[in-house]
């Protein structure tokens, strides 16, 4: 609860600003902090794990749920959820993969298929809840639905492969950089992109403005609703993203793969600090969580531990996550 | 004042489901006035004022700006126009920082449009503060301000669109004197500019130091527009009621008894309390005066739980207790009407009943937890008719009252559950007059029935009117403590500075 303090310019609160981006910085680097500690416990629990060739492969392995988790992290400082990103993978790798294969579409075509039919899910998504006033999870539940039955319907439940495409799988899994995968570039790239439209451009602001309090943010005189409808769209742009990475690396779309792909994304962003209820998190931080995950289980793959026991871990670990940082914030209020 | 006509209200209706919030309503206002609008709680006059700002749509009537009819769609309608609003709410986004807060929709951008220029952002802020003498940091995140910092954000947003009219309702009932007198500085110079301002408050006295006229709103209909210069206060207020109030400044009758029911015995707390000492009686009610940031909120929090306390004993009932949670003092039978009521006073989207009985839930349910709704139903039905809360029935949802009638749920809550030991932080805030009166009198029967009350309060006049004695406390410290018959406002005041330079 705020403190009474007197009108006076006292130091406090001269240092106010300064305190808290240190603060803010602060936050990240706890995450940062405990991806270090993980990273080289696993180095010294197996010596396969320090590898170059495991590492790439760890960050291989992030490229598809951490694009989404970028785009979900946008949404959800919105105060919203999008849990139509998974199977909305799905269904952008088979359109791409559609129009590649069957339509015998050139290769940039492709990549817009991907991208559009990804953007405009997140549109109807963002029209869902502003125009037919839908709770964003409701919304997106049925969104989930419905590109996972419309993948099903356009592959005719077999996999697309776009082999005939030359070059398609290159994407992914070219080395622009020599030793590392065209699909890791991507997911930097695209999160430096990211955080540049969340911290330096008018979308941004409004996004942790909504989140923050919609209703003075309606009062200011924003068109919310638009912001909304775009902030889904720029999110959807992710999802497309995250499709055509998926299709590029397996040089084929399949109409099965992709459920539960939001589920991963959430976790990686709430690991990262952003919260639920909107108005404050990160791309640092979601990158950062993301890489957790995915050190995480490729770590007790190592170690051999079963598939099923990694589950429970990643399980803990989001716990474990999420209270520390509520106990923190807990802290600063008193 | 100058004659030209800024704006003109005429035949102005609007309903809500049962409820006519404005009735034929009419006001004007002239360039370099201010224009003072009051009335009782619900009386309508936030109503007009969204009306005006384009939140609400009226129902029927005319609205002229500058000569010609509008008809104000939205808030980007009322910005283009050059009419803006200081909510009687606080309307800002808390994790934005002060000069996000103030520019908000109007960022300075850099490269073609593209990009935010906060350097930019934030040196325009510094400058309009600056201009306005508000101590505020632009880079400060608005969520971690007070409340009467966060009021001072919304008027700097209010003054930044550079607006013809602005339109302040209730802007100084979370701030102090000193904060208020600068308020009407700002307000002064404004004039001066030639801008006209809509002035709502239920702290009439402001009006004779800043309004040019007074216009009165009764149950949504409109009564009378005076000249300030040519009436009282006393008249006013017979306007507002539509009878004679007799507004008592006498202290009341004493009833506490020589029982201490509470002990407190340097008192220290990790924030701001060192060494505060009191005791409260049986029948008592202490009134706790001081500047903001004084730590008489501290005390409250304290007590019930909220702020973890570092040094000192507390007693109740000569038992020496530990209260480390909320929980604790509640069990103790001590209950506490936060100053915040939007955060820890009220659901808002739940129905007035609902808001009542909350805390006292168990008392009107069954032995298997199934609740007897008629039971509560008369009880916060008799509580709305005590505190006269305007609302169409009990099953209205709190939003939807007017600011007054929330803070009058927010009381009869309390009164409803019974405690042996109440604090009261600031509950008269935003009620009107006859209401007050209302108040004081429960007040006082509570006391006659044996309950003791710390009541925390900013207005002097109301602190003298109702305590049997006061605690004047300065920079977390008890400065003195006062028997009524010795106190008046200057001992209080000497006492309440009394580590200021
Ligand atoms: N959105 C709404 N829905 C239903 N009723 C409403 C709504 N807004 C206001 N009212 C009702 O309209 C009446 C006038 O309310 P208004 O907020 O204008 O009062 P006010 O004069 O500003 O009072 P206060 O001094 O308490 O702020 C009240 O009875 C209120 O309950
Ligand atoms: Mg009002």
């Amino acid at each position: 609860m705020a403190a009474k303090t007197s009108i006076g310019h006292d130091e406090s609160q001269a240092k106010g600003g300064l305190v808290a981006s240190i603060r803010r910085q602060a936050e990240q680097s706890l995450a940062f902090a405990s991806l270090v500690l993980i990273f080289i416990f696993f180095s010294f629990a197996n010596s396969a794990f320090y590898s170059w060739s495991n590492i790439s492969g760890i960050l291989l392995s992030t490229a598809v749920t951490g694009m989404l988790a970028i785009g979900t992290t946008f949404v959800i400082i919105t105060g919203g959820i999008d849990l139509s990103v998974g199977t909305g993978t799905t269904l952008t790798a088979v359109m791409t993969a559609y129009f590649l294969s069957d339509l015998k579409m050139p290769f940039a075509i492709g990549i817009v298929v991907g991208l559009t039919s990804g953007a405009l899910m997140g549109a109807i998504n963002g029209l869902l809840i502003t125009i037919l006033k839908l709770p964003p999870f409701i919304a997106t539940l049925a969104m989930m639905l419905i590109a996972k039955g419309l993948a099903l319907v356009i592959s005719g439940v077999a996999p697309i492969y776009t082999d005939s495409v030359s070059g398609w799988d290159q994407i992914a899994l070219g080395n622009l950089i020599p030793n590392l995968p065209n699909a890791v570039l991507i997911l930097f790239v695209s999160a430096f992109l990211a955080s540049i439209v969340l911290n330096r451009t008018i979308v941004g602001r409004y996004t942790f403005a909504i989140g923050s309090n919609e209703e003075a943010t309606k009062l200011s005189g924003i068109n919310v609703n638009k912001w909304i409808v775009i902030i889904y769209a720029i999110g959807g742009l992710f999802t497309g993203m995250a499709g055509i990475l998926l299709t590029s690396r397996l040089n084929s779309a399949q109409p099965a793969l992709g459920a539960g792909y939001e589920l991963e994304a959430i976790a990686a962003v709430i690991i990262g600090g952003t919260s639920l209820l909107g108005g404050k998190g990160s791309i640092l931080g979601t990158v950062i969580g993301s890489l957790i995950m995915a050190v995480l289980i490729n770590g007790l793959r190592i170690m051999a531990i079963q598939q099923e026991w990694q589950t429970v871990v990643v399980g803990i670990v989001i716990i474990i996550a999420v209270y520390t940082d509520s106990l923190r914030r807990r802290k600063d209020r008193s | 004042m100058s004659d030209e006509q800024l704006l003109v209200v005429e035949g102005v209706s609007k309903g809500f489901p049962g409820v006519q919030a404005l009735q034929n309503v009419r006001f004007d206002l002239s360039a370099g006035e201010v224009h003072a609008l009051v009335g009782e709680n619900g009386a309508g006059k936030s109503t007009l004022m969204k009306v005006l700002s384009g939140i609400y749509k009226k129902d029927s009537g005319t609205v002229k700006f500058k000569g010609e009819n509008v008809d104000v769609a939205g808030p980007l309608e009322a910005q283009h126009l050059g009419i803006s609003i200081i909510h009687q709410e606080i309307n800002l986004m808390p994790d934005l920082t002060v000069a996000q807060n103030i520019f908000i929709g109007r960022e300075p951008k850099s490269f073609g449009k593209l990009f935010l220029n906060d350097r930019k952002l934030n040196k325009d802020a510094q400058e309009l503060l600056d201009s306005l003498k508000l101590p505020l940091d632009p880079t400060q995140i608005v969520g971690e301000l007070t409340v009467a910092k966060q009021q001072m954000v919304e008027i700097a947003k209010a003054i930044s669109y550079n607006s013809r009219v602005i339109i302040m309702d209730e802007p100084t009932s979370s701030l102090t004197p000193t904060e208020t007198s600068a308020l009407f500085v700002i307000i002064e110079n404004l004039k001066k500019a030639g801008k006209g301002v809509i002035y709502i408050s239920h702290r009439l006295e402001e009006l004779g130091k800043i309004s040019d006229r007074i216009t009165v709103f009764r149950d949504g209909q409109y009564i009378d527009t005076l000249k300030t210069k040519d009436t009282t206060i006393e008249k006013i207020i017979s306007l507002m009621i539509g009878r004679e109030v007799h507004v008592d400044l006498r202290p009341e009758a004493n009833t506490s008894t020589s029982e201490v029911v509470l002990k407190v015995e340097g008192l220290s707390s990790k924030r701001l309390l060192k060494d505060v000492s009191f005791d409260l009686k049986r029948g008592e009610i202490l009134g706790f005066a001081g500047l903001m940031g004084a730590g008489r909120t501290e005390v409250a929090l304290a007590l019930v739980g909220k702020d973890p306390i570092t040094a000192g004993k507390v007693e109740v009932n000569g038992k020496v207790v530990k209260i480390n949670n909320p929980a604790d003092g509640v069990a103790l039978g001590i209950g506490y009407l936060s100053e915040d009521r939007k955060r820890y006073g009220l659901l808002l989207g739940q129905n007035v009943d609902f808001n009542i009985i909350l805390s006292s839930v168990k008392r009107y349910s069954t032995a298997l937890g199934f609740f007897k709704k008629a039971e509560s139903k008369k009880v916060s039905e008799a509580a709305v008719k005590t505190l006269s809360i305007r609302t169409p029935s009990v099953n209205q949802t709190a939003k939807n009252l007017s600011g007054g009638n929330q803070q009058k749920v927010v009381i009869a809550k309390w009164l409803t559950r019974e405690c042996d030991i109440l604090i009261f932080d600031e509950p008269t805030r935003g009620i009107d007059v006859g209401a007050k009166e209302e108040i004081y009198k429960l007040l006082r029967e509570l006391a006659a029935q044996g309950k003791s009350i710390i009541m925390i309060s900013s207005e002097l006049p109301e602190v003298l009117r109702l305590s049997d004695r006061i605690v004047v406390m300065c920079e977390g410290r008890v400065t003195g403590i006062i028997d009524n018959k010795e106190a008046d406002q200057n001992v209080i005041m000497q006492y309440a500075t009394k580590y200021r330079n």
